[in-house]
């Protein structure tokens, strides 16, 4: 069995800065990690590894520093990586990214699943994964929090959708997008940190998939949307109001303001 | 381009129940149709007994009723898209509206992706940009933490639209449209099956006015009881930060963040919540905060109206005998 794992590089959030007067992000304010969400993709897709026996690819679009990322995923299990960089995939949207990504995936062959975690913590559109799975013409289940069963023809999941948890069967190929209560990510092992330091990652650019995708369908010329203008939205100005000793006092004086709002109705 | 025209918005059904998402969605193209002079226009799949008359009461002007009993009684993507691309494809709308629930952001991408036209998601915005007249689709991204003004070149423009974020379209019950009722695409090997549906709680905590959450202060699941009396005195409803739900104190129905849902209460109690970004992330647009911490530098008291630095177990209690004893008064 083959697993593609998509995973993307994206800025520490807990880090990252963002300039109100100039309405940018200032992605070098921060280090950068996996998107949270891919850590829980690459791990469902190695816990199946250990399972049944499966090989792992993870799969990325970026610039060339996003190899780190990859290095990573190896250290955490994937058995190889492949970063998807070049400066004509530069200003993609939802649909070039999901134009590329599904171009790299056909290039690499044959695969039964393929894993994304359920949306990214920068871009935050939760659209790749369908999208890639619209692209290739295969099924596909979002936010899935449990794998119940995988055999080499069918998986079982359960999914958190349409107001209710429902148990879906999908033949293979599919896709899955998962959310974080699938799994824990483990850490990197110490074997697998010493493969991922000898790993190389192979780089593929538009060239290296012709077959698949051409300029006019990657990058900002692919891009059926673009960025008009970033607001950074002033926080909303709140009281703040700080109570420290008189616990008793602070009470009287909120439950007035709940009254006076009309949130605590006195009969 | 020009033959593209009118907004057209998927109305969301479960059981023969439209989704409220559907009427906040009709309402915004309504507006946006307006500017423009052109049609509302609402799709909807599901079985016979939908009350579509609603959707035009709420603003549509022509709804296509893609009509089965069976094949939309489960949240199949794969048979509603087919079905769904059919529609746009024939109509030939400019804007495409979707609702950015669980199913909807599981759906749409499918759609756009056939249609090969953009895909803006989760959309807290929307208008029409004056000088050219295309849509302007506005929403937050960076873990909430910007806002992106979003164009797009290619038709339809589509969107998905987050649940709450516009007013409901107000029902006039003298308006009239037309219905068009059409045969579903079946799709013969369905690659999907769906298995069961595991029956959840009945419990929903977006449409709660209060709320009182409970984060890693909280010493055990029993300790939930005095979050609920508390909740209960208030009329509120009890949530939680991600922590407690993953050691299974509280069902994720309840959890509040960025992965687990996102409320806008009228009053929110964070009750030993430190504030992390992703809990922020989830709770930081209610209308009133009260944060209670004993730890003063917690995060949390930086984005609430008011804070008790105390003891949850000791303020709690004493605050539910208050407002107990206010309400008493006659």
């Amino acid at each position: 069995m083959k697993i593609v794992v998509l995973i993307k590089q994206v800025p520490d959030m807990e880090k990252v800065k963002f300039d109100r007067e100039k309405g940018v992000v200032d992605r070098k304010s921060a280090g950068t990690e996996i998107n949270p969400f891919d850590l829980n993709a690459l791990e469902a897709a190695v816990a199946i590894k250990e399972e049944s026996g499966a090989e792992v690819v993870a799969l990325s679009m970026g610039p060339p520093s996003a190899e780190s990322a990859l290095k990573e995923a190896i250290a955490r299990g994937a058995d190889q990586g492949i970063l998807l960089s070049d400066r004509k995939f530069g200003g993609a949207d939802v649909k070039a990214t999901s134009n590329t990504l599904a171009a790299g995936i056909k290039e690499i062959g044959e695969f039964d699943l393929i894993f994304a975690g359920m949306q990214t913590v920068d871009g935050d559109t939760g659209q790749v994964g369908a999208e890639v799975a619209e692209i290739l013409d295969i099924p596909h289940i979002c936010f899935v929090e449990k794998i119940e069963e995988v055999s080499d023809k069918d998986i079982t999941a359960v999914t958190d959708i349409w107001d209710g948890v429902y148990v879906k069967k999908m033949q293979l190929p599919g896709l899955l997008t998962v959310t974080k209560d699938i799994n824990n990510p483990r850490l990197p092992s110490f074997k697998n940190k010493m493969k991922a330091r000898k790993a190389e990652i192979p780089v593929w650019g538009i060239d290296n998939m012709s077959d698949y995708i051409d300029e006019n369908g990657a990058g900002l010329k692919g891009s059926a949307t673009w960025v008009k203008k970033i607001e950074v939205p002033k926080a909303v100005h709140r009281e703040g109001k700080l109570w420290r000793d008189d616990i008793n006092s602070a009470l009287d004086e909120f439950t007035d303001i709940l009254k006076d709002k009309k949130i605590l109705e006195v009969k | 381009m020009s033959d593209f025209t009118g907004v057209m918005v998927y109305a969301e059904q479960k059981d023969g129940v439209i989704h409220k998402v559907s009427y906040e969605l009709l309402g915004k193209a309504r507006q946006l149709a307006d500017k423009l002079g052109e049609d509302v226009f609402c799709c909807i799949c599901g079985p016979e007994n939908l009350d579509l008359n609603e959707l035009i009461y709420r603003g549509a002007d022509k709804v296509y009723h893609i009509k089965d009993d069976e094949i939309f009684s489960i949240p199949e993507v794969l048979t509603y898209a087919k079905n769904i691309v059919k529609v746009i494809n024939d109509v030939q709308p400019e804007i495409c509206l979707f609702g950015a629930t669980s199913f909807g952001r599981s759906l749409a991408p499918r759609v756009a992706a056939a249609l090969e036209c953009g895909l803006t998601a989760d959309c807290t915005g929307l208008e029409i940009d004056d000088e050219d007249k295309k849509l302007v689709q506005i929403r937050p991204a960076f873990s909430e933490n910007i806002l992106a003004h979003i164009k797009s070149g290619f038709m339809p423009q589509m969107s998905t639209v987050r649940y709450k974020e516009f007013d409901e379209a107000a029902r006039d019950d003298s308006r009239t449209g037309q219905i068009e009722v059409l045969h579903p695409i079946v799709i013969e090997n369905n690659m999907i099956e769906v298995l069961r549906e595991i029956t959840e709680e009945d419990f929903n905590i977006t449409d709660a006015q209060i709320v009182v959450s409970a984060g890693k202060g909280l010493k055990t699941s029993e300790d939930f009881k005095m979050i609920k009396e508390l909740a209960d005195a208030l009329g509120g409803v009890v949530g939680s930060s991600r922590p407690l739900v993953e050691d299974g104190f509280i069902s994720k129905a309840h959890q509040v963040g960025y992965s687990g849902n996102r409320v806008k209460p009228k009053l929110y109690i964070a009750c030993g919540i430190s504030g992390a970004p992703q809990h922020q992330a989830g709770m930081k647009e209610s209308e009133m905060i009260l944060a209670i911490n004993s730890d003063p530098s917690a995060p949390i008291f930086n984005i609430a109206d008011y804070g008790i630095v105390g003891d949850m177990y000791e303020v709690i209690p004493q605050m539910i005998e208050k407002i107990n004893s206010q309400k008493a008064v006659i």
